[in-house]
Parts: structure tokens; C-alpha cells; sequence
């Protein structure tokens, strides 16, 4: 999977015909279908889920939320100079409940952790999110001996991308949206794969 | 003030103050029992006003704790600290929060990152740990993290 999922234009990774990932092309950008020329105009095919997801990933709209420094390496990704919205992720919004994705960047402290689940239970699905830094990631340099920091923020809610970086610099929290539109291309992000899981027992039984 | 003019005018104040002359500040030591009048000298003596009180806080140095006051006085713009010698096995202290006031919250914090116990305190209870915290004091020497703890 980690394979699939790594962004390079000359590599040589064929996708398995069929299936997922049958239409996943290197480039973000490409539409995920075939179009036959014929006299009067052209056919298009494509799968539905595979156009919704292409649809859903260019336009992610992240959450404000940053608990430390690497909110403001967030910040900076956003702001003019590396300027985000060159790959979908626009808007930032301040309401659960007009995000698609959350960025947790920064240290998640026992007493957060409560907010970050609520935070994360009120955005609408479909939802992702990414843990930014050392400190989302494990606690970073708050694992040892300390008294308040959780120890990953994948204890309170799951997470689909991991940065590392301590706080990573910008172009390291852009590849990761990157990495993420990828996954939700291929419909691999948690949540997807926990609806379809639900979908097949509902079949099963 | 200079820091010797003000030494001068604080050794007249207060006689059983000590003083420890190395690093930025100048440091008044004074007993556990002259806190309160002490204070209020510094605080109300025409020629000190120290009406700041910028940080409070606590050391643990494993044999003792320390109370750390820096004070302001923004009338003079002249700086002190005064420090407090507390025995660590049952620290107590008067607090100053009805001299400054923005030593009530301080001392919520001290009282709960050191265990210090504030007498006469107005509302001692916890800052920021979580309420029903009940595990030691995070700041002291001996604290251990439940989940991970390395010891040098």
C-alpha cells in the first residue's frame, strides 16, 4: 500500500487492472475514467464512486485547529508563499461542521483529547484527518516523563496520514494532503474503508 | 533605584532579610514568618511600590522547596525578587493574594504543580490539571509518569 501511495512521476508501478486503484494515474489531477471518441462527441466511463472521490479529494476543506508550533507551520502552508489552495485544500473553516479534514497540528494534552474526539464527531463525513508532527504522531518529545501529553492522538480518534517533522516544514504537511487525496482516490482512507466494511456485512447478513 | 541603593533601603526595612547577590536579579531571602509583613513593605513603603508581582512560582531542590516572588514596581520601574524557604516534607506558606492579586491564580498553580499548601488562601483548589487529579505533584523531583518513565 505504502508503495501505491508514494508520489513519483517516473515510477514504474503498474495499478492492478480492475477494481480500486484500475483508474489511480501518478498525476492528482487526472480524471479517473476513459473517454472513447466517437462522430458525434465522446463516451465517458468511469465508476461513480471512483468520480465522487476524485471530486471529494480536490476539494478538502481543513479545519482550524492547532494546539503548538506546528499550527504555525499550518499557517504558513496556507499563507501566500506555499499557498495550499494550489492543490484543493481551500478554505480553512472554523466549524467542525463545514470541514472535510483535520490537521491535528500540535501537542494533544490529556485534557484536549475530550475536545479533539468532540471536534472530530461533529465534522461531517465524510472526514479525514492528519496527524502533523512528532507530537500528533506519538507525543514526540513528550512521550517519556511527562504528566499530561497523550501519546499519539491515534489514542482518541484515527488517523490517515502521519507527518513526520518536529514541526515538519510546510512542503512536508502539503505532500501530506497530497498522500491523502491519493488515499481517497483510491478509497482508502479509514472512514471509506469502514463504510464499505459496513456495507458488506449488511450484505453478508 | 539601583540594585545597591535599593539593597540598602531593603536591609533598613526589613534586618532579617539575606541577600544573594549572584545572577540578574537581586534576590532578598526572608524567613517564612516575616512573609507577610515583608510584603507588605515592599508593596506599601513610598519609597519601594512593588505593585507588580509578574511571576510567582516554586523550585524543588529536593532538599527544600523554594517560593520565588518577582516583583515590579511600576511606578520606579525598579526589580526584586524574594525568595521563601519552604521545608518539602509539609510545605504551607500565607498566601499574598489579598496584597496582589494576581497571585491567587499563581497559587492555585504552585499549590498544585508542588503541592504548597496557601493559608488563608480565598479559593485553593486546581488550575489546570484535571479535575480529580489525583497522582503526585507533576513538578517535583520525584514525580514519575504512570506510562513512560525513563530515569537518568
Amino acid at each position: 500500500m505504502s508503495d501505491d501511495l508514494t508520489i513519483n512521476k517516473n515510477s514504474s508501478h503498474t495499478p492492478p487492472s480492475g477494481g480500486r486503484g484500475a483508474f489511480q494515474s501518478d498525476s492528482s489531477l487526472a480524471f479517473p475514467g476513459e473517454v472513447h471518441p466517437t462522430p458525434s462527441g465522446g463516451v465517458l466511463v468511469s465508476k461513480l464512486d471512483d468520480v465522487i472521490n476524485w471530486a471529494r479529494s480536490n476539494s478538502l476543506w481543513p479545519l482550524v485547529f492547532g494546539t503548538s508550533c506546528c499550527a504555525i507551520e499550518m499557517m504558513s502552508a496556507a499563507a501566500a508563499k506555499y499557498d495550499w489552495s494550489r492543490f484543493g485544500f481551500e478554505v480553512a473553516r472554523a466549524t467542525p461542521r463545514q470541514a472535510d479534514v483535520i490537521i491535528i497540528a500540535g501537542t494533544i494534552v490529556n485534557k484536549m483529547a475530550p475536545v479533539l474526539k468532540r471536534l472530530y464527531d461533529q465534522m461531517g463525513d465524510p472526514k479525514y484527518v492528519i496527524a502533523m508532527g512528532a507530537c500528533a504522531t506519538s507525543g514526540g518529545p513528550f512521550f517519556y516523563n511527562t504528566y499530561s501529553v497523550v501519546k499519539g492522538a491515534d489514542h482518541v480518534i484515527p488517523v490517515d496520514v502521519y507527518v513526520a517533522g518536529c514541526p515538519p516544514r510546510p512542503e512536508a504537511l502539503i505532500n501530506a494532503l497530497m498522500l491523502l487525496q491519493q488515499k481517497i482516490k483510491k478509497g482508502l482512507t479509514r472512514e471509506q474503508i469502514r463504510e464499505e466494511s459496513k456495507i458488506d456485512y449488511q450484505k453478508a447478513v | 533605584m539601583t540594585k545597591e541603593e535599593l539593597k540598602i533601603k531593603l536591609i533598613e526595612f526589613i534586618p532579617t532579610a539575606t541577600f544573594d547577590e549572584g545572577g540578574e536579579w537581586l534576590n532578598i531571602i526572608i524567613r517564612k514568618d516575616d512573609l507577610l509583613t515583608s510584603a507588605e513593605i515592599l508593596r506599601n513603603k513610598p519609597e519601594l511600590i512593588f505593585d507588580y508581582l509578574f511571576c510567582q512560582t516554586c523550585v524543588d531542590w529536593k532538599t527544600h522547596l523554594m517560593m520565588v516572588y518577582h516583583l515590579e514596581s511600576t511606578k520606579y520601574r525598579h526589580q526584586v525578587v524574594m525568595k521563601v524557604q519552604l521545608d518539602r516534607s509539609q510545605p504551607e506558606i500565607e498566601t499574598v493574594s489579598h496584597i496582589w492579586r494576581t497571585a491567587e491564580f499563581h497559587e492555585r498553580e504552585v499549590y498544585e504543580m508542588f503541592g504548597v499548601n496557601f493559608l488563608n488562601h480565598p479559593d485553593l483548589r486546581l488550575l489546570i490539571l484535571p479535575d480529580g487529579w489525583e497522582g503526585k505533584n507533576p513538578m517535583r523531583k520525584d514525580f514519575e509518569d504512570p506510562v513512560n518513565m525513563i530515569k537518568l
